[in-house]
């Protein structure tokens, strides 16, 4: 399977999410710079962390005028997996790939500390190694986490089970403690926590591990070649 | 040449926790009678004349990038500016 790692500038995590994809979990993966205008070549996207355009005017509300995301909103209607941490959930919320926004941390801190979050939705693309209900390790680093949508698609992310982690404390006050929804088909994962930063136990936690492992492991399934 | 000033705050029913803790340390400085504080982002935009209606346009711009909707209102108001 190969993933492509979006790098806008102020990107920062792009780094830690190549090493997680390439010497972790061993798959293959490339940088991909914003202005870049063909994702065909890759089988999942990746949008890391980080301060893209210095977070001017909004997080997220500038990189998502960038070339590649229309590539990357053409990814997520063929159905190919698009996971988004941190600034890269807040870019795919401006890019309405996912409902709802962000706003600043409750406390009005940076936040950079790890979690625990629940596996409220073990049944994604994104989650499946995990167990229903599982708790895991995986480190928050943001100023603007605090998730926030109106009742009706809150309403709709419920009954469509698109909510996939809470926070099992809320650090930042966000809705119903959400840490990361999908979209309504389930090929789009935003989530504050850093899964890439969790990925050996020298690191504190090898939790985040499973999620990209799930990734591999559905891509596989639906990709079945004949041995 | 027209002058553009837009304003952009949260929306009524969304909480601001900056709003917030500017108005705690207001009461602390005993302005009590502070009863909300919102804060919000001021933009100036110089814009020149053309075909384009200006009204749909600086609407556009704020639909699509200046405000994020689901969580900001926003208001302009247009001067126009006379150039030599």
């Amino acid at each position: 399977m190969k993933f492509a790692v979006i790098v806008f500038p102020g990107s920062n995590c792009d780094i830690d999410m190549y090493h997680a994809i390439k010497d972790e979990l061993g798959e293959e993966v490339e940088y991909v710079w914003h202005d870049e205008t063909d994702l065909s070549q890759f089988d999942g996207i990746l949008l890391p962390g980080g301060f893209s355009y210095g977070d001017y005017l909004r997080s997220g509300a500038i990189a998502r005028f960038s070339n590649v995301m229309q590539e990357v909103v053409k990814a997520a209607e063929a159905g190919k997996p698009v996971l988004g941490v941190c600034n890269g959930f807040q870019i795919l919320l401006e890019a309405g790939l996912l409902p709802g926004a962000m706003k600043r941390n409750e406390n009005l801190k940076f936040m950079c500390r790890p979690v625990n979050l629940k596996v409220v939705n073990n049944q994604t693309a994104f989650t499946s190694a995990y167990e229903k209900d599982e708790v895991i390790s995986i480190p928050i680093a943001h100023g603007e986490g605090n998730y926030y949508c109106d009742e009706q698609t809150l309403q709709t992310l419920k009954e469509n089970n698109q909510i996939v982690f809470t926070y099992e404390t809320n650090p930042n006050g966000s809705l119903v403690d959400i840490a990361g929804i999908t979209n309504e088909r389930g090929n789009v994962l935003g989530m504050m926590p850093h899964p890439e930063r969790a990925v050996d136990e020298l690191l504190g936690s090898a939790d985040g591990l499973k999620l990209f492992q799930s990734i591999v492991k559905n891509w596989r399934e639906s990709h079945v070649t004949t041995a | 040449m027209y002058k553009v000033k837009v304003y952009v705050t949260l929306r009524e029913s969304v909480l601001d926790p900056q709003g917030s803790a500017v108005k705690s340390a207001l009461h602390s400085m005993d302005y009590k009678e502070v009863q909300d504080v919102r804060i919000g982002k001021y933009m100036e935009l110089t814009i020149e004349k053309s075909d384009r209606d200006l009204d749909v346009a600086v609407r556009e711009m704020c639909e699509k990038l200046l405000a994020n909707t689901v969580i900001e209102d926003f208001s302009y108001e247009v001067q126009e500016v006379v150039t030599k």
